[in-house]
């Protein structure tokens, strides 16, 4: 499949006053053509802070890009300057946020702010832009476009705007949708009507899907491969059927161990002890070694390197050791 | 939406009421009369006088006289320019006034809204302390400072400007910065607050993921959020500059309306307070109506006239 987007090796930190906050260290993915990759993680994980270094909307300062590559198409995002980056945002790589409620400008129609994407890309007239402003709103499933077109943002319910939200993401047919919690901010009902939409709209378009969340309910649903993210890294990948029968790093088996499932057998979740580590002072071994249940001597001093495990499904883990295999074992 | 404009008519109407109301009682009520003054006059004289002006009368009675006459559009003679109708000094008067204020308030909306817009973007940077110092002078320099400071560098020091009076554009410019420095850096300290309030919004992030360029969001998206609280405070700020400004109009020797407003409380001059107050009344009342329509156009939240509000 082709990459359309590889991230390597990306670090991102934040000058604070307490110090310097190393917020992203060293993430590494590929994004293949047409497929929707999760990203999940608890809070501050990081996960909003990878997707938008990709959109370089890090606001800096504070925060800076502080090494890595994002590589677009064959071209670095990182080393490209404001005005280039502006001609990707919008038409290559665009992105949803969280708060449907806030994300739309109050003072302006739909109509508008769907267009104005397009004309800010695309040179089409007035006609050719409203043209493809009802087409989109007919994509996320609109009712009466041309009268909604001419109505602001307050007359919509919070699932309605989403779907505009989406709307204006996709008018110029992006290559990489970044969609940062899409659905934490609706109610159940409606965040499954907006996933049965990216997977539709996924399939019309072929775009390629980022998806953030902290929900596995909504990876279960929609994702391709899923990489879970802890403090700042991604400590494992794989396919989803491979993270959610086969997951082999501690922390991925207690966040699926802390998610109520029907077929569970005791009502009991089993929640992960402790809390994430301080990114001011990142523990320089496994950042999850201090709540993991399998630690070992070697976890806290060094970084487990990445095992390949199948050709998609990578973890860092010390576990995957040879010699740490036999440990467990004899236990 | 006709029923709204009627409400609206007749609250207008019913509060300017009150006012005329309010102060006629409350002038009545203050010791001392057009003439009583240092200078005895002769008893007979004053009784004349008095009954001239229907002054003898009961209060109640000069009350409803007083309204009858104002319905006819006639805010009656000045006492103690007895050659003037009430009428004639404020027909003089505000135009100038008007003039004056309505420059000035140019003046100070953009000057302020360009700064408080400068200063919100380069938010703790050089640019933003040197524009929120020169804020904080001008709220705290008083407008009579300002203007013989004016006066005595632009005009006498360096002479670029006439010293006073009101005659071509050139005598304008003193006048006008004097008065408008005040309102410049309220309008100023108002914009920047809410621009970074409003910068870091949501929907900013939205157009900044859309690619457009940041003059078009400054100004598409994030200006005309900010300007509702800046609109809030311009209604009574353009009631008080237009109907002129007491002191800056006699530092300058402008024949404007202020000076009618002490005057006539320092002479007791009934009618001529009477007028000033319900013109300037008349004016506030019209500037806040003018707010509530600016909310209207700049938020299309904030309906006016439909009934799906309720």
């Amino acid at each position: 499949m082709e990459k359309i987007l590889q991230v390597k090796d990306l670090h991102v930190s934040f000058s604070t006053y307490g110090g310097e906050v190393k917020a992203v260290r060293g993430v590494s993915f590929d994004l293949h053509k047409g497929e929707t990759l999760a990203i999940v993680g608890e809070s501050g994980c990081g996960k909003s802070v990878t997707s938008q270094s990709i959109m370089k909307l890090i606001p800096n300062p504070p925060g800076k890009i502080t090494g890595g590559e994002i590589l677009f198409k064959n071209q670095d995002l990182i080393k490209l300057k404001e005005p280039a980056m502006r001609k990707i945002r919008g038409a290559n790589i665009s992105m949803i946020f969280q708060d449907p409620m806030t994300a739309l400008n109050p003072t302006l129609t739909i109509g508008d702010q769907i267009m104005e994407g397009i004309k800010q890309h695309e040179h089409l007239s007035n006609d050719q832009a409203k043209r493809v402003a009802l087409e989109m709103l007919n994509l996320v499933g609109i009712p009466n476009p041309e009268i909604r077109l001419k109505q602001y943002p307050h007359q919509f319910s919070g699932g309605m705007r989403q779907r505009i939200v989406i709307a204006m993401a996709l008018v110029c047919r992006p290559d990489v949708l970044i969609a940062d919690e899409p659905t934490t901010a609706l109610d159940v009902t409606i965040q499954a009507q907006i996933l049965d939409l990216f997977r539709d709209i996924q399939k019309k378009t072929g775009v390629s899907i980022i998806l953030i969340t902290h929900d596995l309910g909504v990876v279960a649903q929609v994702a391709d491969r899923i990489a879970v993210m802890y403090a700042g890294r991604i400590v494992e990948i794989g396919s989803r059927r491979e993270i959610f029968y086969n997951p082999q790093h501690p922390y991925t088996q207690g966040l699926l161990q802390s998610v109520p499932r029907l077929d569970m057998e005791k009502a009991e979740l089993i929640p992960i002890p402790g809390t994430p580590p301080d990114l001011f002072l990142p523990p320089v071994g496994c950042a999850f070694a201090a709540r993991c249940p399998y630690a070992m001597e070697v976890c806290e001093r060094v970084y487990p390197f990445q095992t390949q495990l199948t050709n998609q499904h990578a973890v860092d883990c010390w576990l995957q050791d040879e010699r740490a295999k036999q440990l467990v074992s004899k236990i | 939406m006709n029923t709204y404009y009627m409400k609206r008519l007749v609250s207008m109407i019913i509060t300017l009421w009150l006012i005329i109301t309010g102060t006629f009682f409350l002038m009545h009520s203050v010791p001392g009369s057009p003439f009583n003054e240092e200078r005895r006059t002769n008893e007979a004289v004053q009784k004349n006088l008095e009954a001239y002006y229907n002054l003898d009368k009961p209060l109640l009675v000069q009350y409803g006289n007083y309204l009858k006459q104002l319905v006819q559009g006639d805010l009656g003679p000045s006492i103690k320019k007895s050659s003037q109708t009430v009428n004639d000094m404020l027909g003089r008067g505000f135009p100038v006034s008007f003039e004056l204020g309505f420059y000035t308030l140019l003046v100070a909306i953009i000057s302020g809204i360009a700064l408080g817009v400068i200063a919100s973007l380069r938010h703790n940077g050089f640019i933003d302390y040197l524009a929120m110092s020169i804020a904080v002078i001008g709220i705290s320099i008083p407008n009579f400072v300002m203007a013989t400071l004016l006066i005595q560098q632009l005009a006498v020091n360096f002479p670029i400007f006439p010293v006073a009076t009101w005659q071509s554009p050139k005598h304008m410019v003193l006048p006008i910065l004097a008065l408008a420095t005040g309102p410049m850096a309220i309008i100023a300290r108002l914009t920047r607050s809410s621009m970074l309030e409003v910068l870091t919004q949501d929907y900013i992030k939205t157009a900044k993921a859309k690619g457009l360029s940041p003059v078009k969001i400054v100004f598409k998206h994030a200006l005309r959020n900010a300007l509702l609280p800046v609109v809030t405070v311009l209604g009574s700020l353009a009631a008080s500059i237009l109907t002129g400004t007491f002191v800056i109009e006699k530092i300058f020797a402008i024949p404007g309306m202020g000076k009618y407003f002490v005057d006539s409380i320092n002479n007791r001059d009934y009618p001529v307070i009477m007028g000033t107050t319900i013109f300037y009344s008349a004016i506030l009342i019209f500037m806040l109506l003018l707010v509530d329509f600016a909310y209207g156009i700049l938020d299309p939240r904030i309906k006016l006239n439909k009934r799906e509000a309720k």
